[in-house]
């Protein structure tokens, strides 16, 4: 699967036209074309596609991702550490972190409203409950998530000083106290995981209420309530529970975008992510980062569908069931 | 997440500055009024005279982040503007833009004008204590034209046949012929330490990272993705810059880093035209704090034609069109009047640009005219000239680059006016460079040309240079510019250089192989916090003292934050 994948992406990207030595501080006419082709030949750009790929397959059997092809060649992935005991740091090891906490947050906020929004949608069904939840959230879906930045940006940081307005750390951070310092970290990760997570609302919320719908006309729903149970106790206990199950699968299918990032937010909110790591690679056409992405990101992908595929099987007896028969 | 992931079709783009910048200016005036004035007080504060004095904090913000602080690998203007903070040249420009001394306090230059030899200054310093040698500078040489280093900017270095270091302040350089540019050259080579970097491969050296310099800064610390710090250098070769701590913070976004700007917690930043003539402009407050600079730059945008290609063989037709083309229009449309039409591949006003040449004036009739000299005419009435029984219609390619894309439109329409028909299209960097300019597969480019202070332009307009990936793409051979390029490249006097140059533009000009758009403005806001900056800014521009620069104790931010 990922030999796949990796296949296809390198013949992709080299599909595209230019390599590294086409970016911008090379179009100088001080620069001279000799010095390019000799970077072409260092970096083995003008051997036959498939060559490369052969030559990268077999770095990557020893899991060595590279170094990056940009002016000061560090490595993709993961530090390296010299003779002086100099550290650097690879380039997915600094971005992913930071990536990883702001979506991490961004979903747990993202769920912590939309399960709630989706039950009250869905008990207050064609009511002006459900009819205003359902306007919020196709508003929120609707405006561009850079335009709702910008705005918030000049309201809480500019009109209002509330937010700091990009960056993830002030620039005395280093000498503020813990707390200051915990202080700093999470009014600075505010509004690059409010904004996301309220534009990603709708999707879910709709999820959970017509989730909750079908299970809503389920006979065993009926049953509970003839039974006399409390509508309380029929809504979480019996409801609740099966109309999760889908959401397992929605997570797991949003775990690319949890390693992906985006290049948007981050740009805007000057966070160096993935997203801006990845676009600036292709954009330079620096082969080993834009590889070392793609493997590491569905690497962690399909590892992803995995847990949620587990997940599933856990939550959900009539899936063991199947699973152990199968 | 998932608007976000939509939306990634380059809106935001480094080139794309403007779209944002128009929604933004709607998105400004929706706020409406609910802006701080500064009080009375402040503003008196402000725009107070004070006494030089040093100390404080300046926090700026840069578009990329540096790949690394060698700049010789390194390439890029990111990391040229934080790495001459910190290395120094044996020569520099000074405000009028002659050449002096920086590390070198003399230099001569042999009768056969093949051998330069420069004398250093006495004790020179690196940061780390350790001497500042003509060592460090054979070293330097040696490294910039070693293959492995791979620089870019090798190959003035590598015409070098010979050097020298006789003694520790004296480093000597001999040409296999006399060289004009080689001055400049050594304006632009940053001196490294040799005793740091003798055994250190450049490209994965942790010095580009953590770098020790002889200038007025030193780097104090260097956050990934988030900002770069310099304190002052105690004992900086050139004296004492008067700001402790430079502070550069790393902003990929314009429209944020505006509001950065606004917010006051940057204090300069680059603008563009919409910011620099109606955001600001309408906005008091920022009036009230923000000084704003202009200055021409070493560069321009034009218009190029494929000379290889048919009609644009003809000298007639490119003059036609560059009749045509309404150069003001576009200064005044895309550039909201922050340019100026240029004549000669020089910055006006410079000792290169020769003062007797204008521009082609808008003139549609004589552009018509001289089509029909050419062949062309509207045989069949439908608008487009033809000739042969083909249509006059050609396609414009250029990058993703929304000023160049809207010149492009201004083009098209005026061309229609003299029955030509034109196509646009826009295209990324990379595949552009590849796709057309390599394999010389286009019509007619727009694009731009950022140049450095040395008049010597061989590798742009010179006949040899026309191998793919070399400069002189749009193919252009006149032996007689051949000629002038050649001998203003051997000529170390100034004054004989200086017509040299004036002839070659003036011959350019006249044989329109590009036509020149416009010379655009370096536009920058900086808070009037900070003092000592000459406006309007001198040839050399705005930046060209700012070791002088000082903010007063009164205006400065909370000075916690200095570390």
């Amino acid at each position: 699967m990922l030999i796949g994948i990796s296949l296809i992406s390198f013949f992709i990207m080299h599909l595209a036209p230019g390599d590294i030595t086409n970016n911008e501080a090379a179009f100088n006419p001080k620069a001279s074309e000799e010095s390019r082709q000799k970077l072409r030949e260092l970096y083995n750009l003008d051997k036959p596609v498939i060559v490369q790929y052969g030559l990268w397959m077999k770095r990557m059997a020893t899991l060595d991702f590279g170094n990056s092809f940009a002016g000061h060649r560090k490595p993709v992935f993961w530090q390296t550490i010299d003779k002086d005991g100099n550290v650097t740091k690879g380039m997915i090891q600094e971005a992913l972190p930071i990536t990883l906490i702001i979506n991490i947050l961004g979903l747990i906020i993202t769920l912590a409203l939309a399960v709630p929004l989706g039950i009250i949608a869905a008990r207050k069904y064609g009511l002006w409950q459900d009819k205003s939840i359902t306007l919020f959230n196709f508003i929120g879906f609707s405006i561009p998530g850079f335009w709702l930045s910008l705005l918030l940006m000049y309201w809480l940081g500019v009109m209002n000083d509330w937010f700091p307005i990009s960056g993830l750390h002030s620039i005395n951070y280093e000498s503020l106290g813990t707390w200051g310092k915990i202080k700093d970290s999470f009014s600075h990760l505010f509004l690059p995981v409010v904004i996301p997570s309220v534009t990603g609302l709708a999707g879910i919320t709709l999820f959970v209420k017509n989730g909750m719908l079908d299970v809503f006309h389920q006979d065993y729903i009926t049953t509970a309530r003839a039974k006399g149970l409390s509508e309380h106790k029929v809504v979480y206990t019996h409801a609740l529970r099966n109309a999760l199950l889908p959401l397992i699968t929605i997570v797991g299918l949003s775990i690319p975008g949890l390693i992906g990032g985006s290049v948007i937010a981050e740009t805007i909110f000057a966070i160096p992510g993935m997203g801006k790591l990845f676009y600036d690679a292709v954009m330079m056409r620096d082969f080993p980062v834009i590889m070392g992405i793609l493997t590491i990101g569905s690497a962690l992908t399909l590892l992803g569908n995995l847990i949620a595929d587990i997940a599933y099987a856990w939550a959900d007896p009539r899936v063991r069931r199947g699973v152990m028969r199968g | 997440m998932e608007i976000f992931a939509f939306l990634n079709n380059g809106v935001l783009k480094r080139n794309a500055k403007t779209g944002t910048a128009v929604l933004f200016f709607i998105l400004l005036n929706a706020c409406g009024s609910s802006s701080h004035d500064l009080s009375n007080e402040q503003l008196k504060s402000l725009n107070k005279a004070y006494p030089s004095q040093s100390g404080g904090t300046m926090i700026d913000a840069t578009i990329g982040e540096p790949s690394s602080l060698i700049y010789m690998v390194a390439g890029e203007s990111a990391a040229a503007a934080i790495s001459s903070n910190i290395f120094n040249k044996l020569l520099k420009y000074d405000k009028n833009l002659d050449l002096e001394g920086e590390l070198a306090e003399t230099w001569k230059i042999s009768v056969d004008q093949k051998t330069i030899t420069f004398k250093l200054k006495p004790n020179l310093k690196w940061s780390d204590g350790k001497p500042l040698t003509s060592e460090d500078v054979l070293w330097t040489w040696q490294t910039v034209i070693d293959e492995k280093t791979g620089s870019p900017y090798a190959s003035d270095y590598q015409l070098v046949k010979k050097a020298d270091t006789p003694d520790e302040l004296t480093f000597s350089v001999t040409y296999d012929q006399a060289y004009a540019p080689a001055l400049d050259s050594w304006a632009g080579l940053q001196i490294l330490p040799k005793h740091l970097l003798a055994d250190q491969d450049l490209h994965t050296t942790a010095f580009a990272r953590n770098p020790i310099g002889s200038s007025y800064y030193k780097l104090d610390s260097w956050t990934h993705g988030e900002n770069i710090k310099l304190s002052r250098n105690p004992i900086s070769v050139l004296g004492q810059a008067k700001i402790d701590h430079l502070v550069t913070r790393i902003i990929p976004d314009s429209s944020a880093q505006f509001l950065e700007l606004m917010a006051d917690n940057i204090d300069s930043m680059g603008l563009d035209p919409i910011k620099y003539a109606r955001i600001i402009p309408a906005r008091h407050e920022l009036q009230q704090k923000l000084a704003l600079y202009k200055e021409l730059g070493n560069s321009y945008t034009y218009m190029g034609f494929n000379l290889k290609h048919k009609p644009f063989d003809d000298v007639r037709v490119r003059r036609a069109i560059n009749y045509a083309i309404d150069k003001q229009e576009i200064i005044d449309g895309v550039y909201l009047g922050l340019g100026i039409s240029i004549a000669s591949p020089y910055k006006p006003g410079t000792r290169w640009s020769n003062p007797s040449l204008e521009p082609y004036p808008y003139d549609p009739a004589k552009a018509k005219a001289l089509l029909k000299e050419a062949g062309f005419i509207d045989s069949n009435g439908d608008g487009i000239l033809e000739r042969d029984g083909k249509p006059f219609s050609f396609e414009i390619v250029t990058n993703q680059n929304k000023e160049r894309e809207k010149s492009a439109v201004l083009i098209q329409r005026r061309l229609k006016d003299i029955g030509i028909e034109v196509k646009i299209r826009a295209i990324e960097w990379a595949s552009f460079i590849s796709r057309f300019i390599k394999t010389g597969d286009f019509d007619v480019v727009v694009l731009g040309w950022g140049l450095g202070l040395d008049p010597d332009q061989y590798s742009i307009w010179h006949s040899s240079q026309q191998a793919p990936g070399q400069f002189n793409f749009i193919g252009y051979n006149n032996p007689v510019i051949d000629t002038l390029l050649e001998q203003g490249r051997l000529e170390l006097n100034a004054d004989k250089r200086m017509k040299i140059y004036h002839e070659f533009a003036r011959v350019l000009l006249e044989d329109s192989p590009i036509v020149y758009l416009s010379a655009g403005y370096g536009l920058t806001a900086i808070h009037k916090r900070v003092k000592g900056i000459d406006n309007p800014a001198p040839p050399a521009g705005v930046g060209w003292n700012s070791y002088d620069w000082y903010i007063p104790e009164p205006l400065r931010r909370n000075e916690i934050s200095a570390n």
